[in-house]
């Protein structure tokens, strides 16, 4: 073991993309730190496979600079940058075997034979696929591919492992195991792990941190928890986790709070993002669907109960209130509880703090 | 069975025998003695026009030149249609479509005008700058056809890059390789099917090109040409034999990569492991398509083997001599006819001694009861008269 661990952070600084007027990223600005779990997350369409691609060396920034462990990329080749990248659809070589497929990093950099094997059986070894190394890649399943891809990238000795959603292809079943394979994987190798998704429960299931995106633009960068908890744009409000939105005037601020005048009521909440407001500025409050409880005090207002959804551990309740429809989420209290039948009145309520209030934005579904 | 059934069979059985009926006619006038291609009346089984056709020298030549030419444009034409290939590939959408155009171009022009620009332009060109030793039917041959021969080449490439994912190559990149090893372990294995057709392709197009050859092989002759100036002086079975050992090629070729290619969708669509045929190890074996060439080689080996022992010598010279003596008889027939003429108008009517008429004469309707015209116009006439009209009086 080196006693000095090497430098595995990227730093993209001010970084933008365009492809003619079009701007895939804009003016993308931060650091990813060394041995990190970092994920971009963001719809179809955003800009993230783009970012991949600049950090990985197929194309340069339009503007700005890529560092890798603090070195510019400017003009070095993929072939030449200490990144592996996991292809969306995998890209492993259909003509060569398994274990040709994960040697060949090293097979072009002119290790012999009888090492590339050796080297390619402890990959598999540590992909917990052994044995497999004669099969070709068409003769494997979706999850062993997968694995097989992993095992590729690895053989490069990367300080950076790029992954674009790698797991798009797989089942539901396969994909939640492979997310926890994954994460594993990180943790024993120490390699900084660059992960793309459009998919908010893998991004926030496996990640240290992760950036959303939204139309090319960074919208917030953070903990999972924080991404969920303090939304700093109404995008990132709607697009990570289910919201209830609803639309108001801003009547005051005093510190962290502000109140709302909302056409169902004057509502106080958190302000996002410590922004600070005026009177008569429009502003939007997200509560998330489990944080509106009913009988609660705080906030209180009034719905009716239009239709529910059972699923198991949870009941999803929509109501309206004024001419917005809400989604409230209920959890099963089992055969002791009681659920509120259709039409019926509720008495609903939130914590101050548990309510966002943004300024108004784009929203995930207008993207 | 309906009446759709039937007629369906019929029907089938109509376009086959007219797809393959002129080959299996073809091929069995090699077989018979007779010095024009025929199959009725069928004089002696003989394997000598086989003989034949390896002893003209001038086809033999033009065999060798063809293989000459034929390696230099697989080898030039492959590697241009494959840059060209991978060139468009590379092009931006609109530029692609004109080069395209320009590129395929070399199809649609007749061969004959490829021909005579070739020869004309490296005139040119050997006369001033001094390279007269290029001026040689070999060398324009080869650039003449390579200026279509490509094209197609590029075709059969286009089609497989088509198919080729892109990221394969970027994947290999990623992973260290330099652009030269990503070309040469990725793209080029995935183009090696597309390589062999291309080269077969290329091969088969220089082999039978006439239109353009027959120009730019100036005073030298392929086998094409050689073949076309012979049917041009008469045909004989030699070609017949010719056309023999075509379709066998093509059979045993055929059927080694169907062998191959059953194999290999048994194997990869698993069911290779549920067959009888691939279950057991002496059928399996069997089925291996190169123990399926090897028997077919075999096979032909033995035939070829056994055919060129064969001596129909005893049976061409009975044949002769049954026509010899037929010629005696009908000339003597005739004789007596123009004497009891003669006695009847005491004139005396020329002799049909053209030894020429009567032969060809003789050999084409050798059964009929009536004594070829000896006023048969040109020795030609009798012939293809005789090949046209064998019919047989009872
Ligand atoms: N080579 C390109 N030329 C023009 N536009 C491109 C190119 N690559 C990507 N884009 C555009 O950039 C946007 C972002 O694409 P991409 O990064 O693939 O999105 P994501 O991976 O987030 O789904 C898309 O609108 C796409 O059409
Ligand atoms: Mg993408």
């Amino acid at each position: 073991m080196p006693d000095q661990t090497p430098d595995r952070s990227v730093l993209l600084d001010h970084v933008s993309i365009r492809f003619g007027n079009f701007t895939a990223v804009d003016n993308a600005n931060l650091k990813i730190n060394s041995g990190e779990f970092f994920s971009f997350l963001g719809p179809s369409g955003c800009g993230k496979t783009t970012m991949l691609r600049c950090i990985s060396g197929f194309s340069e920034p339009t503007e700005g600079k890529v560092l890798i462990g603090g070195k510019d990329m400017a003009g070095v080749g993929p072939n030449k940058r200490p990144t592996a990248l996991i292809f969306q659809h995998l890209a492993l070589f259909p003509l060569m075997t398994v274990a040709e497929n994960i040697a060949f990093p090293l097979e072009v950099r002119g290790v012999s034979k009888k090492e590339r094997r050796k080297k390619a059986d402890e990959l598999l070894e540590m992909i917990a696929l052994p044995g497999i190394g004669d099969k070709k890649p068409g003769e494997l399943s979706g999850g062993q591919k997968q694995r097989v891809a992993i095992a590729r990238a690895l053989a490069v000795e990367p300080d950076i492992l790029l992954l674009d959603e790698p797991l798009s292809a797989l089942d539901l079943k396969l994909r939640q195991h492979m997310r926890t394979e994954l994460r594993a994987i990180q943790k024993q190798v120490g390699v900084t792990f660059i992960y793309i998704t459009h998919d908010q429960g893998e991004a926030l299931t496996m990640s240290d941190r992760v950036a959303v995106m939204s139309r090319g633009v960074i919208e917030q960068v953070g903990e999972p928890d924080r991404i969920y908890n303090r939304p700093r744009s109404a995008f990132v409000a709607s697009f990570v986790g289910e919201n209830n939105a609803l639309q108001g005037v801003i009547k005051g601020q005093s510190g962290d709070l502000a109140a709302l005048e909302t056409p169902m009521g004057t509502f106080e909440a958190r302000v996002g993002g410590g922004r600070k407001y005026k009177a008569g500025d429009a502003a939007l409050l997200f509560v998330r669907p489990e944080q509106l409880i009913p009988g609660a005090t705080e906030n209180a207002f009034h719905a009716t109960l239009t239709r529910q959804e059972f699923e198991g551990a949870a009941n999803h309740v929509f109501a309206k209130a004024g001419d917005s429809e809400l989604r409230i989420s209920m959890v099963n209290a089992g055969l002791a509880g009681s659920l509120p039948g259709q039409g019926e009145s509720l008495s609903l309520g939130f914590a101050p703090m548990n309510g966002t209030i943004l300024p108004v934005g784009h929203m995930a579904s207008d993207s | 069975m309906n009446r759709h059934t039937l007629f369906g069979g019929a029907y089938a059985l109509a376009f086959f025998a007219f797809l393959f009926g002129p080959l299996v006619i073809m091929a069995t006038t090699a077989f018979n003695s007779s010095r024009f291609p025929r199959v009725a009346p069928w004089e002696c089984f003989t394997t000598g026009w086989f003989g034949e056709l390896f002893g003209n020298a001038r086809l033999m030549e033009g065999l060798m030149n063809s293989v000459i030419i034929g390696v230099g444009v697989v080898a030039l034409a492959v590697p241009i249609g494959l840059a060209g290939a991978l060139a468009l590939s590379e092009l931006p959408a609109k530029l692609r479509s004109m080069l395209y155009t320009v590129l395929i171009l070399p199809i649609l022009i007749p061969g004959v005008v490829l021909g005579i620009s070739t020869i004309v332009l490296w005139g040119q060109i050997t006369r001033g700058t001094g390279a007269g030793f290029l001026y040689n039917g070999y060398f324009l041959t080869i650039v003449g056809q390579i200026t279509f021969v490509s094209a197609y080449a590029m075709l059969v490439f286009i089609a497989r890059l088509q198919r080729f994912d892109a990221t394969q190559t970027e994947a290999a990149l990623d992973l260290g390789a330099t652009p030269g090893q990503a070309f040469r372990k990725i793209l080029l294995p995935f183009m090696a099917p597309a390589i062999g057709s291309a080269a077969f392709i290329t091969l088969l197009a220089s082999f039978e090109n006439y239109n353009t050859t027959v120009f730019t092989v100036l005073s030298e002759s392929t086998f094409t040409t050689a073949l076309a100036s012979k049917v041009r002086h008469g045909t004989d079975p030699s070609l017949s034999a010719l056309a023999v050992i075509i379709i066998t090629l093509t059979l045993v070729g055929a059927l080694t990569n169907e062998a191959y290619q059953r194999r290999k969708e048994a194997e990869a669509g698993g069911r290779a492991s549920r067959s009888p045929l691939y279950a057991n190890p002496v059928t399996r074996a069997l089925t291996h398509p190169g123990i399926v060439f090897a028997i077919l080689v075999t096979v032909i080996g033995g035939i070829t083997y056994a055919g060129s022992q064969y001596d129909s010598s005893v049976c061409e010279a009975a044949v002769l001599q049954e026509k010899l003596d037929r010629q005696e008889e009908l000339r003597a027939e005739q004789r007596e006819r123009i004497e009891a003429q003669e006695a009847e108008q005491g004139v005396t009517v020329p002799k049909p001694d053209s030894a020429f008429g009567g032969a060809f004469g003789g050999v084409g309707t050798p059964a009929a009861p009536a004594a070829p015209k000896p006023e048969s116009p040109s020795a030609f006439g009798g012939a293809f008269g005789g090949i046209t009209a064998p019919e047989v009086d009872e």
